[in-house]
């Protein structure tokens, strides 16, 4: 088990480093000189050159690259170039709100998945089969930048139960966390109705019928810790989704999080803004699949035998 | 037969308008300032928009837009991962270890997020969004690619072929490329599925094409500033939007029963 828990943890922080490293040469990327896409090509020369030395944009590649690296590794992401502020502060306001947001939304895919995964593998080819899995393409082909407005629409324009968009209120969350889960429900679903209906052909599942459980105890109790073993690693998978989801669905809800942060930076040309807005969701992205590759491997103990062979 | 016919009917319409679009005589970019906001059917069958402009004519638009992005993503992620996928798995060794790397990284970046950091940082245009959704896309082809070959590559008739002295490059394209067309061309058939959405995302976002350009993203986010007095500005980009995603996923899940692909056992 250390020896797992080591390997994992030392390839988690090998991802983390590529990370910063593909961050840090994002700015890089922009064509032509960062100072004229950030000050304009009318900028004074004055301007310009306090510019290029406050970013370091002066020195060598490998020094500002080593430069940022220590930076971080002080927990300083630098100064907004819009607001002068420093952007640590700016990520700690907003990253409550993207947690509330994903966590809601986690909550909801789960909350459909699992009753309509449950019904399409213990009633295959019925209706309720194919109902579920109707509902799950469905979720997967509509995109959350058009399902928001329609869930806006009805729910706070015509209903008014919900307000149009924003973070205040208890129920602020709840269309933005329906357009941010749906997707993710979607793909759950499937996939929890595939594992099932492997698991309801095994044998220990017939056996724990015969010994007089109902059906229904016996696939709550039995096949379904079973069947949600592989679904477990893909749930960490599908939170990437969600998180890059998280960014159009801010948008379309002003919901103010490191998404609305991000593409608020892109507009006004922000760039340390996006790269620690980015790498700020891409640590929570590679840390959730850390913690669920531990997690099953210590529900599951067999993937450790196979990782030590 | 219906799960066939009519996704292929859907996409072979989405293709013709798109090829079609630009030799019909189409005016998306006229203003007509008496007809802003004028409903679907009442003197243009789709309507217009907060402009005048005339709605179906715009969404032909949109439909080249989207084609063009969508396959031009794939193709050159299909190529690029393809090559690199089967290369990797077959040479192995040091470029096999590079490349697990380099996909790792790829990998830790979630979604969507590393597109929209890219469109931001090139800027918007219809070519920064196909190379920002190539820079993201290619990684699953490789990945796949790689995974059957390292499935693969012991099977008897390619050590036969090596055996009979054929070099890398003989086995990787005559030998390999074949078995694994399969499942490429299913990731390949959801790849086009992901890659609209991913169009129109960063459209809606305003990294996509720039206006007077249509994109069904960017006519979306425009119409939901109507959307109380003229929701068919909404409605209408959405929905056909919506159809060709479903139908290019309900083609990609009928290719998957049909060709019947298995994952192959795990390389030993």
């Amino acid at each position: 088990m250390p020896h797992f828990i080591l390997t994992r943890i030392i390839s988690a922080l090998a991802g983390v480093l590529g990370v910063i490293s593909l961050v840090f040469f994002l700015i890089h990327l922009i064509p032509g000189d960062p100072i004229d896409v950030m000050l304009g090509e009318s900028a004074l020369v004055v301007d310009r050159e306090a510019l290029r030395h406050s970013l370091g944009l002066h020195l060598p590649l490998y020094e500002q690259w080593w430069n940022y690296l220590t930076a971080l590794a002080r927990g300083d992401f630098g100064h907004s170039l819009f607001s002068g502020r420093p952007i640590t502060d700016i990520l700690l306001e907003r990253i409550p709100a993207t947690l509330h947001l994903s966590l809601i939304a986690l909550m909801v895919a789960t909350l459909i998945a699992l009753p309509l995964g449950l019904l399409a593998a213990t009633h295959q080819h019925s209706l309720y089969d194919y109902g579920s899995m109707g509902f799950a393409l469905f979720g997967m082909s509509i995109p959350n930048f058009w399902m928001g407005p329609l869930l806006i629409l009805v729910g706070a324009l015509w209903l008014g139960w919900f307000p149009v968009s924003g973070r205040e209120g208890w129920n602020a969350v709840i269309l933005p966390a329906l357009t941010l889960g749906t997707a993710m429900a979607a793909i759950l679903a499937r996939m929890i109705r595939s594992s099932l209906l492997e698991i309801l052909g095994e044998d220990f599942l017939r056996t724990a019928q015969a010994k007089g459980l109902s059906r229904l105890h016996a696939i709550i109790r039995h096949a379904l810790p079973n069947a949600l073993l592989p679904v477990l690693t893909l749930f960490g998978l599908q939170l990437g989704g969600l998180l890059g989801g998280a960014v159009i669905t801010e948008t379309v809800f002003a919901w103010p999080g490191l998404g609305l942060l991000m593409i608020e930076a892109i507009q006004q040309r922000d760039y340390p803004v996006v790269q620690a807005a980015v790498l700020c969701i891409s640590m929570a992205y590679i840390f959730v699949n850390l913690v669920t590759d531990l997690l099953y491997a210590w529900l599951d103990p067999r993937i450790q035998w196979q990782s030590h062979s | 037969m219906i799960r066939l016919w009519l996704p292929l009917c859907v996409i072979g319409m989405w293709g013709i308008m798109a090829l079609l679009s630009p030799v019909l005589p189409l005016t998306p970019n006229t203003v007509n300032l008496t007809h802003i906001l004028v409903g679907p059917g009442q003197i243009h069958w789709l309507g217009f928009d907060e402009l005048g402009r005339p709605i179906a004519d715009r969404l032909m638009m949109g439909t080249s837009t989207s084609f063009f992005v969508s396959i031009s993503v794939v193709a050159l992620g299909l190529i690029i991962g393809g090559i690199l996928g089967i290369s990797s798995g077959y040479l192995s060794g040091w470029v096999d270890r590079v490349f697990v790397r380099i996909v790792d990284i790829m990998l830790a970046f979630p979604g969507l997020l590393l597109a929209i950091a890219l469109a931001g940082a090139l800027g918007p245009g219809i070519e920064n969004v196909v190379m920002a959704l190539v820079i993201v896309g290619w990684v699953g082809y490789a990945r796949l690619a790689r995974g059957q070959v390292l499935a693969l590559k012991h099977v008897e008739h390619i050590v036969a072929a090596q055996a009979m002295g054929a070099t890398p490059w003989r086995i990787m394209w005559r030998h390999l490329l074949p078995l694994i067309t399969a499942p490429l061309i299913i990731e390949a058939s959801f790849g086009i599925a992901s890659a609209i959405i991913a169009e129109a995302g960063l459209s809606f976002l305003g990294l996509g094409v720039q206006p007077p350009e249509a994109s069904w993203g960017s006519m979306i986010r425009d119409g939901t500033r109507y959307m109380l007095v003229a929701p068919h500005l909404v409605f209408i980009p959405g929905l056909t939007l919506m159809a060709v995603v479903l139908a290019a996923n309900l083609l990609g899940d009928w290719l998957r029963d049909w060709l019947d692909v298995k994952e192959p056992k795990k390389a030993k």
